[in-house]
């Protein structure tokens, strides 16, 4: 396996600095994750986090709108920054010559944004239409709103924002989340590709070394949980999700919870796509995935079919769901480690699965895997200990929502 | 960084590019079939072929043939188009020989009437899926309302209607007469060696049936049209329009993809700013869609039902100004620094690399490093866009709408 750069470097602000040095790749990325997700809006102001994803990048420092976006272009930048339920993250990639001239734009936009009111005007109007977008796109909605039902607040509000909340929203609440939370505090910058780490680390001191400012606080999460499990919708398929409790990133039996997941749900020869649509050909799509918070963690499990086959569909997936504690094979972990290997390696063609990876082991263990622990903690992994995992996190207490038509029956065996 | 190129007695073509600095090796096999190729009955069948395929053949089942992917770890999936069927995958180079192994066996699967019988299932449910999403119903509607009488009109999926009616015996005879060695062109990037392709592809192609079928690339002469879905339940209008532009082999190509990328890129565009960052529209986009002997400009407009007028006026605007004056050195300038970055972060995995060789073999008969892309990049000038611009420039010819609206305001 690969032998890693890596180094990591704390300011003294707080912000942490973590650089992989890449061989073989001409390009470099970065990501920068501040403490400014869904967790931290005041109640019934959902969309604060999205709007301001939106106005930072409206104009900063010395730019106006148009001229940053023309020198990110300029510079060849892929960007984007994207609001979560934790941290608010930038993420891009360009040559890396560039890379110093980029930090300087991306130092801009977190430390010296304009956020005016005539660009927060036309970041809302904007915020509604992707809203109101997302109402068409059943499945979207569906994995928004079975978050919303499986997770409780603060964690459940939807990144994108809502449209019940987004009217209650002004220019001082994006302020004030931008005040409290674009912070170094809790902030993580990942680096990655052909660098000199040395350097580069200077360089970001030398440009965020003004940012200030203590981590803010969890919001309270006042507002009322949704309870329906059925949303009513004139289409030609039912969207099906079920949602379960698992073990996050940061546990130690996080590695069984990832190999049970993809017996069901990694590859065309796991559980689900085998059962569901390769021998009964109930749905195209269909699939699980472990989504992770710090602290908690669901199995969220998705399939989309014709309105009349939606029923079968619905127990017979749940079926295989919880059958997994009734045994593994050999075959099944051997695939899954393979699978993991491959992975893992070709991680390292891509500097920016390798910036937002790091960020992302940073923010759950406050330590980084490397790409040979990972593989390691995955083939230490034996069918006993699957067993074990499912048994204790059994696919129970399930939540069911369905978009469609009808609703359905969910019965859950005892 | 080094191309080879061979080909079979029996017509496979293989291009290669090899990189020893990579991790993985990407391959595919590109086959010229797809939706144009079909007739009205056979609507869909290349698509469904795809799927097919993974059911195996007499050797390898359809869980053996999944099985022995995921054993290997491979990245692996396929595609239709309305002009090739590709099946790809991306592995580490020590799996190279099985992964190759299988998806040159599944090329010539058994298409067995219960597989077949099981997939239509899926491939109804699939047409199912994409009927609930209005942004890809709009692009098939447009394509069938600007191609009309043009074999570029034809569904990729078909219909619930031609697939119910589709018959083993027929895909049968489609597949013994287009997956033929003269249509398939074997596309390799990554860290492998040339005498492995070539021990590989002769093991395992050379009994492959010669042969190659006809296509009509003649260009079409769309002469545009209207059409309005009203649908339930969809709140945003979700609008496509096509007009001509230059065929995939025209060398006019290059600045088409700039000037789009200028006009209509999803940020930092004149659509862009016009439109989406004032928030009169949730996208407005302008692409290049190339086709063999046909292409076309296509707009993509998702707004309120209410605001559809006053930004297909908008656009039109834009369009005539670009028509009339072009586009100014900053510009262009601007744009190149933009896809040269594209085309150079793609371009680091193996499987970035794919279609870009296989496009170039297909349509041109060429090869085009990375860099050959980016020096033809940077050479292009003013007068090349004004150039395409006389002979290919933006409209709105055919119009698709999908949501609220009954009908488009006038």
């Amino acid at each position: 396996m690969l032998n890693q750069k890596i180094k990591n470097h704390t300011l003294n602000n707080g912000l942490e600095i973590i650089t992989e040095k890449m061989d073989a790749v001409r390009s470099a990325a970065i990501a920068l994750s501040i403490p400014a997700g869904g967790c931290y809006e005041p109640s019934g102001k959902n969309g604060v986090a999205s709007l301001l994803s939106d106005l930072m990048l409206r104009g900063a420092g010395d730019y106006d709108s148009r001229a940053l976006s023309v020198a990110f272009d300029n510079l060849g930048v892929q960007y984007h920054l994207s609001p979560g339920w934790h941290q608010l993250t930038f993420s891009a990639a360009t040559l890396a010559d560039r890379l110093p001239e980029m930090l300087k734009l991306v130092s801009d936009v977190f430390l010296r944004p304009h956020l005016e009111q005539k660009s927060f005007e036309m970041c809302k109007i904007g915020r509604e239409q992707t809203l109101r977008s997302i109402e068409d796109e059943p499945r979207q909605k569906l994995m928004i709103e079975l978050r919303r039902r499986t997770y409780s607040p603060p964690w459940n509000r939807p990144s994108e924002g809502s449209l019940q909340d987004l009217p209650e929203i002004d220019l001082q609440d994006v302020r004030s989340h931008f005040e409290q939370c674009s912070v170094p505090a809790g902030a993580i910058l990942g680096i990655a590709g052909d660098i000199n780490a040395g350097q580069i680390v200077s360089h970001c001191e030398e440009l965020f070394k003004d940012w200030a400012g203590d981590a803010p606080r969890l919001s309270r999460g006042t507002e009322p949980k949704p309870a329906s499990n059925h949303i009513e919708h004139d289409s030609t398929q039912t969207q099906i999700g079920i949602a379960y409790r698992a073990v996050p990133y940061r546990d130690p039996d996080y590695y069984r919870a990832w190999t049970a997941v993809n017996i069901l749900s990694g590859g065309m020869s796991s559980r689900l796509f085998t059962k569901v649509r390769e021998e009964r050909g109930l749905c195209y799509a269909i699939g699980a995935s472990l989504n992770t918070l710090k602290e908690e963690a669901r199995i969220l499990c998705y399939a989309g079919t014709t309105n009349d086959r939606a029923q079968e569909t619905l127990e017979v997936t749940i079926n295989e769901l919880k059958n997994i504690d009734q045994g593994v094979t050999e075959s099944e972990l051997q695939r899954c480690q393979v699978r993991a290997k491959s992975a893992l390696i070709m991680q390292e063609e891509s500097t920016m699965a390798r910036a937002s990876s790091l960020v992302r082991d940073w923010f759950h263990l406050g330590r980084i895997r490397t790409l040979q622990e990972v593989r390691e903690q995955i083939e230490s992994v034996r069918a006993e200990d699957v067993l074990a995992y499912a048994r204790q996190y059994p696919a129970s207490n399930l939540n069911v929502l369905t978009i469609g038509p009808q609703p359905l029956q969910v019965e859950e065996p005892v | 960084m080094k191309f080879e190129q061979d080909r079979l007695a029996n017509g496979l073509k293989i291009v290669a590019e090899l990189n020893s600095k990579v991790h993985s090796v990407a391959f595919g096999f590109f086959v010229r079939t797809g939706s144009r190729d079909e007739t009205d009955q056979l609507s869909g069948v290349s698509h469904f072929l795809e799927h097919m395929v993974f059911k195996g053949t007499d050797k390898y089942s359809a869980e053996d043939v999944n099985r022995i992917f995921d054993e290997v770890g491979a990245h692996y999936n396929a595609s239709t188009s309305e002009e090739v069927t590709l099946f790809y995958a991306a592995v580490l180079p020590e799996y190279l020989p099985v992964a190759f192994e299988m998806f040159s066996s599944i090329l010539y699967p058994s298409l067995r009437d219960d597989n077949f019988k099981m997939e239509k299932q899926v491939i109804l449910e699939e047409i199912g899926m994409y009927d609930d999403m209005p942004s890809f119903t709009a692009y098939e509607k447009l394509m069938q309302v600007h191609f009309a009488g043009h074999p570029l009109s034809r569904s990729i999926l078909g219909t619930v209607e031609s697939i119910t009616a589709l018959k083993a015996e027929q895909m049968r005879a489609y597949h013994e007469s287009h997956y033929l060695a003269g249509n398939m062109t074997l596309v390799v990037a990554g860290n492998v060696e040339w005498s492995t392709i070539v021990d590989l592809s002769n093991r395992y192609c050379s009994h492959w049936p010669a042969g190659e079928t006809a296509r009509d690339t003649s260009e079409a002469h769309p002469t545009g049209g209207t059409l309005v879905l009203p649908k339930q339940g969809v709140i945003q209008e979700h609008i496509a329009q096509m007009s001509p532009a230059p065929p995939s082999a025209s060398p006019l190509r290059f600045a088409a993809d700039v000037l789009t990328t200028i006009v209509g890129d999803d940020a930092n565009s004149r659509l862009y700013w016009e439109l989406v960052a004032s928030g009169r529209a949730e996208a407005a986009e302008l692409s290049y869609n190339d086709y063999d002997g046909s292409s076309g400009y296509m707009t993509y407009l998702t707004c309120n039902p209410e605001d559809v007028k006053e930004n297909l006026d908008a656009i039109s605007r834009i369009y005539e100004d670009v028509n009339k004056n072009g586009v100014t050195a900053q510009e262009l300038e601007q744009t190149k620094n933009k896809i040269a970055s594209r085309i150079v972060l793609r371009s680091e995995r193996p499987m970035g690399r794919l279609s870009a060789l296989g496009n170039n073999w297909i349509y041109r008969k060429e090869y085009r490093s990375v860099q050959d892309d980016l020096d033809t990049l940077q050479s292009l000038t003013l007068q090349d866009i004004d150039d395409l611009l006389q002979q290919y420039p933006l409209g709105q010819l055919s119009t698709v709408a999908i949501g609220p609206l009954e009908s488009l305001p006038e």
